[in-house]
């Protein structure tokens, strides 16, 4: 089914989650995806359909139980620094700062102190935080913390970037302020990008690939090719790409209104 | 300066009870055998401090306190941690801190004059065994409340599962470790006390009981206010040292 060029290979994945009081739930049902090398790829979907869970299960956080999934042709085993995940809920260390969470991943890879340093500066720099170096977390907003998390991420330079709604808490121009850098930063050195996101113009603008799943339980729905020009500065008042926008829209509606009616009942 | 004003007016009271107290005592109001003059306690306090039985012991008592409650810190912090990481280990010790736990560690006393004696080590000892617990107790929740993501983004940052013990767990408990450490700190002061009143030779608690005994109560008065202050300069102390520590928290 697959063949070399593909970095991640999910093959019929299926997740419950068995919480220790509760019921039990079906997250995934059958999930199968290829991404390509350096491929941009994003996950659309209503909320509760296990956008989430799939990226936990290749970043090797979740087991996997049913199914599989190879990344590079080696089933997934623990988490590691090849797979770099930005959290929903950005998941900083408290107890350090800015520089403090960024320097972290760098200490792990064994950096020498001075390269450290230049590193963290460079990627608290891109992501506009120079001069909040030494705040903590607590002192941040929601999108200053994001940010943070997201300059932690790069700063280790993964092959894979698995992003959970990483713009999700940002203002409307710092968002495209930091769509723009990330395609920048992609194109520089092309990553195997898995991008979860709300926002299907933010979709269709970042990702060749768009993933729409379906309800709980998550399936794949559709796979939407976006193959745009994307260094193009009217790209996004373009024919092509505001017919992609409605195609995903009228899917990714579908589906949030099944989602709406499955709880009602 | 605006500082020591509001200390000034938070413990005016204290100063309000103290003239009471010197009042009280002085128009008979209340017997001088019960209640001797605060001032009297203090000329007591200046005999005591002169001729040496206040440093003696103090130091004596200081020294349990300090080798016990600093064994039960760092041991009980290390086995709290550890019975949170590893399953087995809480199998094996979890039930026994729960059955201690509400336990009222002065019944220990006598158990451990018994093993180790009337000396230093029985205190020691004693401290540590009811302080422990508390820190344990902290260390474990504190370990267990460690939030998953953090976990996970150590582990997809690199970190060895032993690194993000260190890195991870053992930030995150250590909030609830300090708590611990209050609690234990407040028990410290009453284990000691109640021990040397009735098991020592040596110590404020000695000092006490024999002070008391021979009638002298102004004296006796004097080693009891000297342990209040104590206590509560070491809990200030404390609070102060943990939120420079814990200023990451707001
Ligand atoms: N730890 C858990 N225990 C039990 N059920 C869970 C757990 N985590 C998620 N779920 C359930 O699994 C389903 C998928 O969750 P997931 O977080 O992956 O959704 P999502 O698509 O990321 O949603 P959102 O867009 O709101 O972030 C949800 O219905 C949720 O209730
Ligand atoms: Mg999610």
């Amino acid at each position: 089914m697959s063949t070399m060029s593909e970095l991640i290979s999910i093959d019929g994945v299926c997740h419950t989650y068995t919480p220790a009081h509760g019921r039990e739930v079906l997250a995934l049902d059958n999930v199968s995806l290829q991404v390509q090398r350096q491929e941009f790829v994003a996950l659309l979907g209503p909320s509760g359909c296990g956008k989430s869970t799939l990226l936990y299960l290749i970043g090797g956080f979740l087991p996997v139980t049913q199914g599989s999934i190879r990344v590079d042709g080696k089933p997934v085993g623990g988490p590691g620094p090849d797979r770099g995940i930005v959290f929903q809920h950005f998941a900083l260390f408290p107890w350090k700062t800015v520089r403090g969470n960024v320097l972290y991943g760098l200490e792990k890879m064994g950096l020498p102190r001075a390269e450290r340093e230049e590193r963290a500066r460079t990627f608290i720099d891109m992501v506009g935080l120079s001069g909040f170096e030494e705040s903590y977390p607590s002192q941040l907003s929601g999108g200053m913390k994001q940010r943070a998390a997201i300059a932690r991420t790069l700063a280790i330079d993964p092959g894979i970037l698995l992003m959970d709604e990483p713009f999700g808490a940002l203002d409307a121009q710092t968002r495209g302020l930091m769509q723009a850098e990330l395609l920048r930063i992609w194109r520089g050195s092309p990553k195997t990008v898995m991008f979860v996101t709300h926002d299907v113009h933010e979709a269709v603008y970042l990702a060749r690939r768009i993933v729409v799943m379906s309800a709980r339980p998550g399936r794949v729905k559709a796979v939407i090719e976006a193959d745009l020009d994307r260094a193009d500065p009217q790209l996004t008042k373009s024919r092509a790409f505001i017919d992609i926008v409605d195609e995903v829209w009228s899917l990714v509606r579908e589906e949030a209104v099944r989602a709406e009616r499955y709880r009602a009942e | 300066m605006t500082h020591l004003k509001a200390l000034l007016i938070r413990y005016s009271p204290l100063v309000l009870l103290a003239a009471l107290w010197e009042i009280a005592s002085r128009s008979g109001l209340v017997s001088s055998l019960a209640l001797p003059p605060l001032s009297d306690v203090a000329i007591a306090w200046l005999d005591l401090a002169k001729s040496g039985d206040l440093w003696t012991n103090g130091l004596a008592s200081m020294t349990r306190i300090g080798a016990g409650l600093g064994l039960a810190i760092v041991i009980g912090a290390v086995l709290g941690v550890l019975m949170a990481w590893w399953r087995a280990l809480d199998r094996l010790l979890g039930p026994l801190v729960e059955m201690l736990y509400p336990m009222p560690k002065s019944a220990l006393i006598p158990v451990t004059a018994l093993w180790l004696g009337f000396g230093d080590a029985s205190k020691i000892v004693l401290i540590f065994l009811g302080c422990m617990l508390p820190v344990i107790l902290g260390a474990y929740n504190g370990a267990r409340g460690a939030d998953q993501a953090l976990i996970w983004s150590a582990r997809s940052l690199g970190a060895s599962r032993l690194a993000t013990l260190w890195n991870v767990v053992v930030p995150s408990a250590l909030p609830e470790i300090a708590n611990g450490i209050r609690t234990s700190l407040a028990l410290s002061f009453v284990l000691l006390v109640s021990a040397e009143l009735i098991v020592a030779r040596k110590g404020f608690g000695y000092l006490i009981g024999f002070l008391g005994e021979g009638g002298t109560y102004d004296a006796m008065f004097a080693v009891v206010l000297t342990v209040a202050l104590l206590g509560f300069i070491a809990d200030r102390l404390y609070n102060a040292l943990v939120r420079w520590g814990f200023r990451w928290q707001q």
